[in-house]
């Protein structure tokens, strides 16, 4: 039986690997596309870019054709108060080169929508899914846009900020006891509506 | 006419069930209770006899809201959910946060508390990867390797509880250093864990390696290509097993790990039996990092001191009222975090864990996101799958390590 394990040097050096990627290639970038892209400063190691929606897609074909082949994640942030208020955060990394970079698109709550990036790399089919579940963003030409994580017939996007931390019915008023889980009705036969406690209790309202 | 079959609730529509001139060709549906997803995934399946022409996983039924909850506590409180999410690699999951957070803080651990976090990370590797070759072993037909291997698990859970109070979530990393010092004699018990560790490693691998059906289960099944895996963002052991060298741990050194000498093992035909391999010699790696960070282990602090991060010592609070100030305002309201966004990526058992932090300046997050291992490698599965037999399908499942607390979060 022969082992196929082998130890060949791994790819190393990622911090030098920054430096030269925010030498050549970003300014390759800006260069290339003047409007609607732009360095966001930032004091950290990887470098972010903000991208206007209609321009992520040529952005990403550019990046692709220049070694960025991994799509590491797409997530979702709520700015709330903010306008725009969404934005989705991508972060690209180049092996072996081992660049990273990190691309900020602001979406805005009237349209929340983006285009999709899954046919580029598919690891975003998944990821991009999430996002939509979680915070409500579509993605324009996702091949299977559903819900992921919650069932299909939730109601709401619960990483938004002004979707309550107990779910919706946190919103809706009553007596303290009805509000409250613990206190719902338990054993069958308990009347529905009936909150499960001594009617002095339930009854004494809030 | 097409047929309809009752069963129980569901409606079955024969028809479409077959396919014209291809054979016949079924849907069926695995979990998401099925012993050997690993936890909660279904897989649909469709197969044309024993073939499977497309797998479709269907992930979420572990779905906790972690992410959410984050947000509502404050960026200490936040570290105990967070490490539920991969429950077999808690600490894995601490570091990362708290890597993030001191990111942000621009602040560093003194040498003690960084010692020790990569000599407990690297343990919690071995467990995790114990977990996986245990259930795996279990998966393919060998019960005993489940025993040995929750063996090993059980010494290092023991080790856990020793210095951190809990087996299976520690919570033990604090943002600026470690919550409280080893025990004294815990230097002792790990030395003795290592001593004994290559010798209870190579039992198993005697049950495994020459073992016929292991060997025709596993060879060849389940190959996954280099250039797929990246794009699919397959990352961790699975990934070094297709023969991409990618360790964050080499890639982007954090929490001192360049400092330390070790190799990473890379496969080359990338099917369940390299990742087999390459966790088993992974194992032995971090063998050697906890020999290295037991050397190094020297007495000192385990905190930065700062005050407005730190708790301040007990014996200070019976005299000192700043400090009592200081003790109230960190356990009522916290810290601030400067407003900024920062993603920190370690390498998790799994594969690379991401943690994308934003603050607003407050005591509490603003968001955290969990870039998952697993969930990306889930979605590889699929192409794993291709063309496999029903039987690979446990094979393949199994050889990925999905933990589904991260995947579902």
């Amino acid at each position: 039986m022969t082992a196929t394990v082998r130890f060949p040097q791994p790819y190393t050096g990622g911090a030098a690997a920054q430096e030269a990627m925010r030498q050549t290639l970003l300014p390759a970038l800006l260069e290339r596309f003047p409007e609607g892209v732009e360095e966001l400063p930032t004091p950290f190691d990887i470098a972010q870019l903000k991208v206007m929606p209609d321009k992520l897609r040529d952005v990403c074909v550019f990046l692709k054709e220049h070694g960025f082949n991994v799509l590491m994640d797409v997530a979702g942030v709520d700015y709330l108060p903010r306008t725009p208020r969404f934005e989705v955060v991508y972060h690209l990394v180049a092996l072996p080169s081992l660049w990273r970079l990190r691309l900020r698109v602001p979406v805005d709550e009237s349209h929340p929508e983006v285009p999709t990036v899954s046919d580029l790399w598919p690891s975003a089919n998944p990821a991009e899914r999430e996002v939509w579940d979680l915070f409500g963003i579509r993605f324009a030409g996702h091949p299977n846009l559903t819900r992921i994580l919650l069932p299909d017939d939730w109601v709401g996007h619960p990483l938004r900020k002004d979707y309550p931390l107990r779910g919706e019915r946190e919103k809706a008023m009553g007596p303290a006891a009805e509000r409250n889980w613990y206190h719902a009705p338990k054993r069958p036969g308990d009347a529905p509506g009936s909150t499960g406690l001594p009617r002095s209790v339930s009854e004494g309202g809030d | 006419m097409s047929r309809i079959v009752r069963s129980g609730q569901y409606e079955l529509n024969v028809e479409e069930l077959k396919v014209g001139g291809e054979g016949d060709r079924m849907t069926l549906s695995v979990g998401p209770h099925h012993p050997s997803t690993h936890g909660v995934l279904r897989m649909i399946l469709e197969i044309e006899g024993e073939r499977i022409v497309k797998a479709t996983p269907e992930i979420g039924f572990l779905h906790t809201g972690i992410e959410k909850h984050a947000e509502h506590l404050t960026w200490t409180q936040a570290i105990t959910v967070l490490d539920r999410m991969d429950y077999l690699a808690p600490l894995s999951n601490n570091l990362g946060y708290v890597l993030a957070v001191e990111k942000l803080l621009g602040i560093e651990p003194p040498p003690r508390a960084k010692t020790v976090r990569i000599l407990l990370t690297e343990l919690q590797r071995i467990a995790s990867h114990c977990i996986w070759l245990g259930t795996t072993a279990l998966d393919i037909g060998s019960q005993s390797v489940l025993m040995y291997a929750f063996n090993i698990r059980e010494q290092i859970l023991d080790l856990f509880e020793e210095a951190t109070g809990a087996r299976m979530n520690p919570s033990y990393f604090r943002v600026g250093g470690l919550a409280n010092d080893l025990p004294n004699g815990f230097e002792d018990m790990v030395r003795r864990f290592l001593d004994e560790f290559p010798e209870r490693l190579r039992e198993i691998r005697t049950i495994l390696d020459k073992n016929p059906i292991w060997l025709d289960r596993l060879r060849g099944v389940g190959v996954l290509k280099p250039d797929q895996a990246l794009a699919l963002g397959v990352t961790g052991p699975n990934l070094r097993a297709s023969g991409v060298p990618y360790d964050v741990r080499k890639a982007y050194p954090y929490a001192g790990y360049d400092e330390y000498e070790f190799d990473v093992p890379v496969g080359e035909s990338g099917d369940c039996y390299d990742r087999y391999l390459v966790r088993v010699h992974e194992m032995m790696e971090s063998h050697r990092i906890c020999r290295q960070a037991l050397e190094r282990l020297e007495p000192g602090p385990v905190m930065v001191d700062d005050r407005k991060i730190a708790l301040p010592p007990k014996e200070e609070l019976r005299h000192s009222m700043e400090a009592l100030i200081h003790h109230f305002k960190l356990v009522s309201y916290g810290f601030d975090v400067p407003a900024g966004e920062a993603y920190q990526a370690i390498e998790s058992p799994r594969g690379e864990i991401g943690f994308y932090v934003v603050s607003n300046g407050k005591n509490k997050p603003w968001r955290v996101r969990v870039r998952g291992p697993a969930f990306f490698n889930v979605f590889a599965m699929p192409v794993m799958m291709e063309g496999a037999l029903l039987a690979d399908m446990v094979a393949v499942i199994a050889s990925v390590d999905p933990v589904f607390g991260e995947v579902d979060r």
